[in-house]
């Protein structure tokens, strides 16, 4: 508290935000920001539920009843390039951006004004794509992977507007990363050894490595998209010389270390949650940090698992499939070390921590598919189907997403001042737990028995299934919208919160008052 | 109190209305560019030049703002050099990421050279692809004759390719001398090497310039003659245009250089400068490698 006590001296104009439409316009504060992150990807999270819903509503029966194939193709597509680029990448950037400069004892981060861009761009990005759905032929229908030939040869006449919503999207992600791995490297307080540094940070100093990577990738698969479908270059065209297999091969590159991008942070926020609510300290931190590492620059070598049914030479299908099946190592490290965090601790079960559970578990179901569909000869059988869509919503559902929902909960207090209604909280978890597996875990029967994704229409047998699919989707959709209002209920008010609500929890956040000041470490704080 | 004599108080920049200008831009920029190429491959009249060209226009006023506030801001001392370090991190992983931008094309260039034309002849256990498909067809480099049966001739890597490697990597070292005449307080060499790398780099965009008309006129090469030229004109034109905006920094560099600007101790922008220059001429060595040579 020695820190609390400086921070009364300094002189107070710029203590308190400044007020009016233009705080928010022009703001540079890592916290306002954060602030606008969230708000934003929760908006987007909505706008995808819902896409979400149309798509369930049409898979409620078998049959073509409420929406044309085509537009339901776009449903997909937008669907899945929202929730990726528009929900999870801004909440753990958001995530990111109100937590590290707190969590490393950084006034701000490093780079403001920056900072702002990155955001500001934002909303200008999704506000084309999702306009670019109102234009004659239609917005994207190619899937969020906009695979070569259906993107360039057969796509709608909107596409340019995809591919240059998706490039400013990519100038945001990259200044929003350098903005992270630079706040991480220059502005840690003075004993903030990179061995010291929260998991959270350590997980995002390294996806911020990864999108710096990987976005100019993404840039280039567009640009060539661009170009072969307006310009007569034939990248992905064999008449030209170029190859459709290509496509996948760039767009994978930058895919596979995508999804990490968006499971690391996710990783960081569990391995903060569990030791605060089993008040232990994290067990085996070095090789949480190796792990990490490890799984990192495994993602730039196993972006093929993705296209083992376009025809690629054997020896390349094996070296890819052993090295992905090499990722359940420094993953299982990981899943190991958080089950041994618990182990005789003195555990609690408040929501943040449920939803860290869930995490545990739920993000290990999806993970043991993943290593089904590594599997060479097996995936010959999923690729494709509804149990790759079940797996992957098992990692960023239950993964990714319920992280960023214990996250949430676990750091509102820290934001708002107020703790949020544990009971409604609880009702929350409960009711998105039950739901989200109602949702996603009967599709990997539908898948295999071989439901093809992508399809608005099924053959008879899969009826039940999916019926109780669309239910539990529908469930899970209404169920955030309590997340919403516990929210707004928490940031209006509640229980006043200590600096420091959760007893187990640790690291530099907690050492200043709730909510924490506009500005916080003008001067670095000791670190023990 | 005593950690505030103990460590330097970083600077955090006041709010600026420059951000949400920039992002203004680049929105208009999207809709304008996105509109302005469904018009030209729709033949249509539409507005999307207009908003194109306000999106650039804003950027571009966007860009003097906020570079005036910062130079005005680093001139009047209030910068740490802890936000210098900041900065330079930054800048080097811009170029990082630029770097992977030119790879994803690099990328390209190989997959087509060596596995996707090869299958396309016949190698590999592709016998029936070429059988079937393109039984005319055989795999070389240059690409002169697609498999759809367009035709060009390949660029040579003597004449002005190799005068161009000579003059960029000139400039590179000529940039270098200026730095050091920076670091050594010697304003004269300074200016005058400065002087020379932009002049150079000015050369180096005519005769690229030249070589696109020659490719255009004399030999067929065209943007759409299939992957050769697909990936020569990208390569070389996004490379190209790295240069034009390394050329327009250097030349923002010189006049702040006239007015006295920069010393041993502040000096963030022109190292920048020179570090993305060094970068654009790493990126066309490889090049010329690459795409001209073998």
């Amino acid at each position: 508290m020695s820190y609390a006590a400086g921070e009364a001296d300094h002189n107070d104009h710029h203590h308190h935000a400044p007020s009016g439409i233009t705080r928010w316009l022009f703001t540079t504060n890592h916290k306002d920001i954060g602030s606008l992150y969230l708000w934003f990807s929760f908006t987007m999270f909505l706008v995808g539920g819902a896409m979400a819903m149309v798509i369930r509503a049409e898979l409620f029966q078998p049959g073509l009843q409420l929406v044309d194939p085509h537009f339901f193709n776009q449903m997909t597509t937008v669907h899945g390039l929202i929730m990726v680029f528009g929900a999870v990448m801004p909440a753990f950037t958001g995530l990111a951006n109100w937590m590290i400069p707190m969590m490393i004892g950084a006034p701000d981060m490093a780079l403001p004004r920056m900072n702002n861009w990155s955001f500001w761009i934002l909303p200008f990005a999704f506000a084309i794509l999702l306009g670019s759905l109102f234009m004659e032929g239609g917005g994207p229908a190619f899937g969020w992977t906009f695979y070569a030939p259906l993107s360039t040869t057969y796509s709608s006449d909107s596409t340019a507007l995809f591919v240059f919503s998706v490039h400013i999207m990519g100038i945001s992600s990259i200044m929003g990363a350098i903005n992270v791995i630079v706040t991480i490297m220059n502005m840690r307080a003075p004993d903030m050894t990179y061995m010291k540094m929260p998991l959270f940070v350590w997980s995002w100093f390294i996806t911020a490595f990864l999108l710096i990577a990987v976005m100019p990738v993404l840039a280039g698969a567009v640009t060539m998209v661009l170009t072969d479908k307006y310009f007569g270059t034939s990248f992905f065209d064999a008449a030209g010389g170029g190859d459709p297999v290509m496509f996948q091969h760039i767009f994978w590159f930058f895919g596979h270390p995508e999804v990490y991008i968006m499971i690391l942070p996710a990783f960081g926020i569990v391995s903060a949650i569990i030791p605060a609510f089993s008040r232990k300290p994290l067990f085996g931190y070095a090789s949480m940090v190796y792990a990490t590492g490890a799984i990192a620059g495994l993602s730039f070598l196993v972006w093929a698992h993705h296209m083992f049914t376009t025809g690629m030479p054997v020896a390349a299908e094996l070296f890819f499939m052993y090295c992905t099946m090499l990722i359940s190592v420094p993953t299982g490290v990981k899943v190991f070390n958080w089950v041994a965090t618990m182990w005789r601790g003195a555990l609690s079960f408040e929501t943040p921590m449920l939803f860290a559970l869930a995490f545990v578990i739920l993000f290990t179901i999806g993970g043991f598919s993943g290593l089904m569909l590594a599997i060479t000869p097996v995936d010959f059988q999923y690729h494709d189907t509804y149990f790759v869509v079940a797996h992957f919503h098992y990692v960023l559902v239950t993964g990714a997403i319920f992280s960023i929902m214990a996250a949430a909960y676990y750091w509102l207090p820290k934001w708002t001042g107020h703790m949020y209604n544990e009971t409604l909280g609880r009702w929350h978890f409960w009711l998105s737990l039950i739901s989200v597996n109602v949702l996603f875990f009967p599709m990997h029967f539908a898948g295999l028995a071989g439901m093809p994704r992508r399809i608005p229409d099924y053959s008879l047998q899969f009826a039940d299934i999916n019926q109780i699919v669309s239910i539990g989707g529908f469930a899970f959709g209404l169920t955030q919208l309590l997340f919403l209002y516990i929210v707004i209920k928490c940031v209006r008010g509640g229980e006043k919160a200590e600096a420091k609500p959760w007893d187990g929890a640790e690291g530099l956040e907690w050492t200043v008052p709730s909510p924490a000041p506009y500005h916080t470490f003008e001067t670095p704080p000791e670190v023990k | 109190m005593a950690e505030e004599q103990k460590y330097e108080k970083y600077y955090v920049p006041a709010s600026s209305p420059w951000p949400i200008v920039g992002a203004v831009g680049l929105g208009l920029i999207a809709v304008g560019a996105g509109h302005t190429v469904i018009n030209m491959s729709n033949d249509t009249e539409g507005y999307g030049v207009y908003i194109l060209l306000a999106g650039i226009a804003t950027i571009l006023v966007m860009l003097v703002g906020w570079f005036r506030d910062q130079i005005n801001e680093s001139m009047s001392g209030l910068y740490s050099n802890q936000l210098s370090d900041s900065y330079r991190q930054g800048m080097a992983w811009f170029i990082f990421s630029e770097v992977m931008f030119f790879a994803a094309f690099f990328g390209a260039l190989f997959y087509a050279r060596v596995i996707a034309l090869e299958w396309l002849g016949g190698g590999g256990n592709n016998a029936m692809t070429n059988e079937v498909l393109w039984p005319d067809f055989s795999a070389h480099w240059p690409l002169t004759e697609t498999p759809g049966g367009t035709t060009t001739q390949g660029m040579g890597w003597g004449g002005l390719p190799l005068y161009n490697t000579l003059i960029l990597i000139t400039s590179s070292i000529t940039c270098h001398f200026a730095h050091v005449g920076l670091e050594q307080g010697k304003r004269t060499q300074l200016k005058v090497w400065l002087g020379i790398t932009i002049l150079l780099g000015l050369i180096f965009l005519y005769l690229q310039g030249m070589e696109y008309v020659h490719a255009y006129q004399d030999l067929g090469l065209q943007l759409d003659s299939g992957v050769y030229g697909n990936t020569f004109y990208m390569l070389t034109g996004f490379h190209g245009m790295h240069v034009t905006l390394g050329t327009i920094m250097l030349i923002v560099m010189f006049f702040r250089v006239l007015k006295g600007h920069f010393s041993h101790d502040n000096q963030f922008a022109f190292q920048a400068t020179s570090w993305y220059w060094h970068f654009v001429d790493v990126v066309w060595v490889c090049l010329f490698i690459f795409v001209y040579v073998l």
